[in-house]
């Protein structure tokens, strides 16, 4: 994995919401996996120690001066590597539930030019991953209806833990979902003829902080990402953009 | 009884509306976030307008006998009004948004003038 790494200009994107306990530990692991990678915290309006923990650390923060949503955030991360040129990025959440030693599943097929975006999927092969009921069943109706529309088998449409290459970047930092973000934007990137990839991995239990997501919100949610993928049925897609610096 | 064309025309309305909602939503000018609560008036809206007979009975549980249809401005009145109280929060999140967007902005124009 290090010499095919090895002179791409990479990056991993870390959005953090109030997650001072973890996201250190988030960027030793990372940088353990392979120093090369550069780091960017996304602090969404944090009002722990997260961007001081992850400035000390010696990461890039980007602190947004309030919460934007997991979306907003995640697109100022994409908007970073897309501005400073980087070739390859990865993204793993704050809270630790992405294990960076998982990261040589997600970039291989980037890395051997099969996919522009690879997501890591609890749901594929033999990780036993636990949560709650609803929660899987929410996840289920939407692995259905992202895999029927993307007419590719999608098993988990929440999963943060992706890579994506340029392509993705720039597709990723010119337009981004808004709350709930990972369903709609596996259908954006179909559409616009990215070629998608779903790999097995093992994730952990949140080991700090609280999910940002309550069984109301879940509803609201639900709601909300149903109506985006029925309207964006009728929408027409633009290809990819691609720009040479 | 509700007169028929009283009930055409508030689901044509109604339809209308949910048509444009949907426009709106499609060519990215109104972000799904905004436009739930006006999806759930038009359907609400296009259901009593169809529904004849529970437009009726929903008139007869408060008493209003004579004219049914005034039912309809009411929930017609009602979610209008859920809808602005609605916007009046958005505001209020922008505005606040707004203040720290300018403070920001000043904290960073002095350092780059002075730094």
């Amino acid at each position: 994995m290090a010499d095919q790494l090895g002179e791409l200009k990479r990056i991993a994107i870390v959005p953090a919401l109030n997650e001072e306990e973890t996201v250190g530990r988030v960027i030793d692991e990372i940088r353990a996996f392979d120093h090369g990678f550069d780091i960017v915290v996304v602090d969404d309006g944090s009002t722990d120690r997260t961007a001081g923990v992850a400035a000390d650390r010696g990461a890039h923060v980007l602190r947004l001066p309030f919460n934007l949503g997991i979306g907003g955030a995640v697109q100022t991360g994409y908007r970073f590597a897309f501005e400073h040129g980087y070739d390859l990025a990865v993204q793993i959440d704050g809270d630790g539930q992405h294990d960076p030693q998982q990261l040589p599943a997600i970039l291989a097929p980037v890395l051997a030019g099969e996919a522009d975006l690879c997501v890591g999927s609890r749901f594929t092969g033999e990780s036993a991953y636990r949560s709650s009921f609803a929660r899987r069943v929410g996840i289920r109706i939407f692995a259905r209806i992202v895999s029927a529309v993307v007419r590719q088998k999608v098993t988990d449409t929440t999963s943060g833990f992706r890579a994506v290459n340029r392509k993705g970047i720039a597709l990723f930092a010119a337009d981004y979902p808004h709350d709930y973000p990972e369903v709609e934007a596996t259908i954006m990137c179909v559409k616009h003829k990215l070629r998608l990839r779903e790999v097995p991995v093992a994730m952990r239990e949140r080991s700090g902080g609280a999910s940002s997501i309550t069984a109301l919100r879940s509803v609201y949610y639900m709601t909300k990402v149903l109506l985006a993928i029925f309207v964006g049925l009728f929408r027409r897609y633009a290809s990819p953009l691609e720009e040479e610096h | 009884m509700t007169p028929l064309p009283v009930s055409i025309a508030a689901a044509v309305a109604s339809f209308l509306l949910l048509v444009v909602v949907f426009e709106l939503i499609r060519s990215r000018r109104l972000r799904e976030r905004y436009a739930l609560l006006w999806l759930l008036t038009g359907v609400v809206l296009l259901a009593l307008s169809l529904w004849r007979d529970g437009l009726n009975t929903i008139a007869g549980w408060f008493g209003v006998e004579t004219y049914p249809p005034a039912i309809l401005g009411a929930v017609g009145a009602l979610f209008i009004l859920v809808v602005l109280l609605h916007y009046s929060t958005v505001i209020s999140r922008l505005s606040d948004q707004n203040t720290i967007l300018a403070q920001r902005l000043a904290l960073l124009e002095q350092q780059l003038r002075e730094g």
